[in-house]
């Protein structure tokens, strides 16, 4: 194994068990979850969704719960020195933004993990439409994983980190919210899962991660510098 | 080919008034900036003023104090 | 030295703009659908290309910035996205004008070209507070440089997503693209377009001649070993 892959596994590892043992992010995101479902479910007086408003719903709330999980993605790193052990390893720092990218993705899959299945018992008539939206859960995460993790690692040394994170990110998510809800709405219609416009709208979410997957590549080396 | 797909156009008295509304818009925009860029060179003039006295001041000091060591000890 | 050449260009500048309203309200000929309200184009869409090329600019900039370490590319980054974002304040006004003169309303979310925009300039909004919110200047101006280039490389991205979300049902309301346009119209927005990208170059050439002046007056100060003034700010870079 090349020394850049031992450390991805490394610091991928280390974070996963320690998201493990302490249990600080997941529970919080799924609570909120659930709890913005059951708000939507009074703000909208409905008890059934399905197209434009179901999609709406579930990623208006996966967005907020993935932006509260955000926030505490480098926070160990800055407190326990994680930053000046990246900088002193004799490996590419990008390795450090690949690793906390797939952290963040993991988080945010098993959210969904729980959160989209409660949101189809709460909501959906039908289920069907549920496997292809696999496929756009994917790719969102990515990409919402790519610049939260951008964002996060910028946010975490400046004075007003749980203001930051939200304010910047959300402007930076509107055209992977546009592909995800353009995707998931004829999923969720009410006839059963329609595939309109499903490729195209996966094609944009794909572009979106490998541009910002670019970017950030590009860029974290020089967030690191002293 | 672009269709200018739009409701009918607003007779031209009622029309003048919102185009001369965006072009209003402009202008005040770019004076607003003015008046500010205005109120900065104002403050570098200020400090300007302020520096140039501190100058001439520390050159009145270095002109004086060697005249009063040539009083106290002119023959040292 | 920022102020050499700026009397030219501002001169420059100024007789472009006198000529592009010159051709708007005596040589344009009136639309066949909108009339008179679409003169409103000549100066909304100008200063929509404008800003958008300027965020793009300061974007390129902040490469620089990145790769060289040298503090004036920060600098040229922040003027540009500052000089871009009061363009864009401008382009929002001027499109919710047009689309009260044409719609009834002061908001349509029908035009994926005002809406992107509208996404766009928030993003580039919160440059400010984020600048703010780190305190060493070496590092906030590093920040700023990656937030620039990222939001650079968001903006093409961003159209791309919300034209492709207009309904297939809704037809374009306004055509802003220049496809199409008589000749006459033609000639008359590149003039006005060409006049606006010059406002845009003298201002910012303006604003960084002023921060320039006011570095080199801190650093007589510091050789005259005077007290430094305060009021500095806390995100606008410095130039000396």
């Amino acid at each position: 194994m090349t020394p850049s892959r031992a450390a991805f596994a490394a610091i991928l590892a280390k974070d996963l068990r320690s998201e493990l043992r302490t249990l600080q992010s997941l529970p919080a995101m799924a609570l909120f979850s659930v709890t913005t479902f059951v708000v939507f479910r009074f703000g909208l007086d409905r008890t059934s969704l399905s197209g434009s408003l179901a999609s709406g719903v579930l990623w208006a709330t996966l967005l907020f719960a993935a932006v509260l999980g955000v926030n505490r993605l480098f926070v160990s790193e800055r407190e326990e020195g994680g930053f000046d052990a990246i900088r002193l390893a004799p490996i590419d720092r990008t390795v450090l933004f690949a690793a906390k990218v797939a952290a963040l993705a993991v988080y945010l899959l098993a959210l969904e993990l729980v959160a989209v299945p409660i949101f189809a018992i709460f909501f959906l008539d039908d289920a069907a439409g549920l496997g292809p939206l696999v496929a756009v859960l994917v790719l969102a995460d990515l990409g919402l994983a790519v610049t939260g993790t951008l964002i996060s690692s910028m946010a975490v040394n400046s004075r007003a980190r749980d203001l930051l994170v939200p304010l910047v990110l959300l402007p930076l998510a509107v055209p992977l919210m546009i592909a995800a809800t353009g995707a998931t709405e004829p999923l969720l219609s009410l006839g059963g899962p329609s595939y309109d416009r499903f490729g195209s709208w996966l094609l944009v979410l794909g572009l979106y991660d490998l541009i910002f997957g670019l970017v950030g590549y590009a860029v974290f080396d020089f967030l690191l510098e002293d | 080919m672009e269709f200018l797909f739009a409701a009918p156009a607003l007779p031209l008295d009622e029309a003048g008034k919102y185009v001369a509304g965006a072009y209003v818009v402009f202008v005040v925009l770019l004076v607003v900036y003015v008046a500010i860029m205005a109120a900065k060179v104002q403050r570098i003039e200020r400090e300007l003023k302020d520096v140039a006295e501190i100058a001439e001041r520390n050159k009145e000091q270095q002109a004086a104090p060697g005249r009063e060591a040539e009083e106290a000890a002119p023959y040292g | 030295m920022y102020g050499k050449g700026l009397k030219p260009l501002s001169i420059a500048t100024v007789a472009m703009i006198a000529l592009s309203l010159s051709l708007v309200f005596f040589y344009a000929p009136l639309d066949a659908d909108q009339g008179f309200i679409q003169k409103i184009f000549y100066i909304h869409v100008p200063l929509a290309m404008v800003a958008l090329v300027g965020f793009i600019v300061g974007g390129v900039f902040a490469v620089a910035h990145l790769r060289t370490d040298n503090r004036k590319w920060d600098a040229y980054s922040y003027v540009s996205i500052h000089i871009s974002v009061i363009f864009g304040v401008a382009v929002l006004i001027t499109g919710a004008i047009w689309a009260k003169a044409s719609w009834g309303h002061w908001w349509v979310w029908d035009e994926p070209t005002l809406v992107s925009f509208l996404i766009v300039f928030l993003l580039y909004a919160t440059y400010y507070p984020f600048r703010y919110a780190i305190e060493d200047r070496d590092r906030q101006a590093r920040y700023a440089s990656v937030f620039a280039v990222t939001a650079g490389a968001f903006v093409p991205l961003n159209f791309m997503a919300v034209r492709m979300a207009q309904s297939l049902v809704h037809p374009r309301t306004f055509a802003t693209s220049n496809g199409g346009l008589p000749g006459e119209m033609m000639l008359t927005f590149l003039c006005s377009l060409a006049a606006i990208a010059l406002l845009w170059t003298t201002l910012v050439k303006f604003e960084l001649a002023a921060k320039s002046a006011s570095g080199q007056v801190k650093r007589l100060r510091r050789a005259l070993d005077a007290p430094v003034a305060g009021g500095s700010s806390r995100i606008a870079p410095e130039v000396s």
